[in-house]
């Protein structure tokens, strides 16, 4: 049966993909957050992870606003690396498993009442890209199976966190009722603070940032009722998209295990981490 | 909420990406989409103008586009700043720099306000 053994809550700033493209994983200015992955990926190497759901969004790199889904889901054996202007990265396409797709399809959709656009081809974005190379190997090519999810955080009106939080516990049933033995990473990915635009360009918010990484771990259901303005006044208005962490913590269990975190604030956003398990 | 922006925009420099901004800025936006491609980028570093007009966009837009005015684009063209971000492939601009112009500093005291200067695609 499916199981999930790895909750992991990870920005995914585009920056963090020019750096590790050309290698300064070890420079002052990249070495605090390129660090903080290391651990990270040992240990989700240690739990055997074979497959992977990563909540994310595009930035248009593969939809656009003509018309665009609230949650649209991969269900494809391969997704391509897309160009998001500044030419394709060099990095194999990642890889599906259109029959576990459908799988989580089938129960999302009829069991669970959430109405999802299906994706047989999808172009990956650095929404998923930008922190995957430093969670999973990719040499010569990706050790985990992948289920990209993309969720609406730029056109409002944006999904709630609670329809995201109820998203993560209908994820964990999904997986659990799949016959095959697969081990699931669930993946949260955005944020934490940042505005990219106005004249609040800039704005940062270190204690919140951190508050959010205590209350994702202790007490994330004084997370779901918080208003959309609010998140953006705290965070900026583009760190909206950290309610996706909410659809990784709840697919873990009410109590957690704590792993590992890593915290970097450097130019324009924070830049959070956390890795968790079911209670045992 | 206003009906014409979809937000009572309260937060301070900030524009709520709503549907209403995004209708708005449907083409503009689209404008900077197509720059995902690689002959698209080209055609518009042969002749902008003429590659504007092609995407349907207005004078008004044109003329910001070229003046690098992602402030006004945002502000009041409806842009996104993940569509407008694209326009650095064919401007060599990076993100701290669409940043500084909108907040209306130069690039190099907006850095000054920064814990650590990291490079980007520019
Ligand atoms: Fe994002």
């Amino acid at each position: 049966m499916g199981k999930i053994v790895a909750g992991v809550g990870t920005s995914h700033v585009p920056s963090i993909g020019v750096a590790y493209d050309t290698n300064q994983q070890l420079t002052p200015e990249w070495k605090p957050l390129f660090d903080g992955y290391i651990p990270a990926k040992e240990w989700l190497k240690e739990k055997g992870v074979t497959h992977a759901i990563v909540i994310y969004n595009d930035h248009g790199t593969d939809f656009f606003f003509d018309k665009y889904p609230t949650f649209a889901m991969g269900a494809a054996d391969e997704y391509p690396i897309g160009d998001e202007s500044f030419g394709v990265r060099d990095l194999p396409s990642v890889k599906g498993d259109t029959d576990f797709s459908f799988h989580l399809a089938n129960e999302l959709v009829l069991k669970h009442e959430f109405d999802l656009t299906i994706c047989q081809e999808m172009l990956m974005d650095h929404g998923l890209l930008a922190p995957y190379p430093l969670l999973f190997d990719h040499e010569p090519d990706w050790s985990v199976k992948t289920v990209p999810f993309n969720v609406n955080v730029l056109q409002h009106p944006l999904p709630t966190p609670r329809r995201l939080w109820k998203l993560g516990q209908a994820m964990r049933q999904s997986v659990e009722s799949y016959p095959e033995d697969v081990r699931v990473a669930i993946l949260g990915t955005g944020g934490l603070s940042h505005q990219l635009h106005g004249t609040r360009f800039g704005h940062m918010n270190e204690a919140w940032d951190k508050e959010f990484l205590d209350r994702i771990e202790d007490d994330p259901e004084s997370l779901l009722d918080i208003p959309h303005d609010v998140w953006m006044e705290r965070g900026g208005a583009e760190a909206v998209e950290m309610m996706m962490w909410l659809t990784m913590r709840g697919a873990l269990t009410p109590e957690v295990t704590k792993i590992h975190r890593n915290y970097y604030l450097p130019m324009l956003t924070g830049m959070g981490l956390t890795v968790l398990e079911d209670a045992a | 909420m206003s009906k014409e922006t979809g937000h009572s925009d309260h937060i301070p420099g900030t524009h709520v990406f709503t549907g209403q901004r995004s209708k708005r800025g449907l083409k503009l936006n689209r404008f900077a989409f197509s720059l995902n491609q690689a002959s698209n980028r080209e055609a518009y570093l042969q002749d902008a103008e003429a590659y504007m007009d092609n995407c349907g966009l207005s004078s008004w837009e044109k003329e910001k586009v070229l003046a690098r005015d992602y402030k006004s684009l945002v502000e009041e063209g409806g842009g996104s700043i993940y569509m407008l971000l694209k326009l650095g492939s064919v401007t060599g601009e990076g993100l701290a720099s669409l940043g500084a112009q909108q907040r209306g500093e130069t690039k190099e005291e907006f850095m000054q306000t920064r814990n650590v200067a990291l490079k980007e695609n520019e």
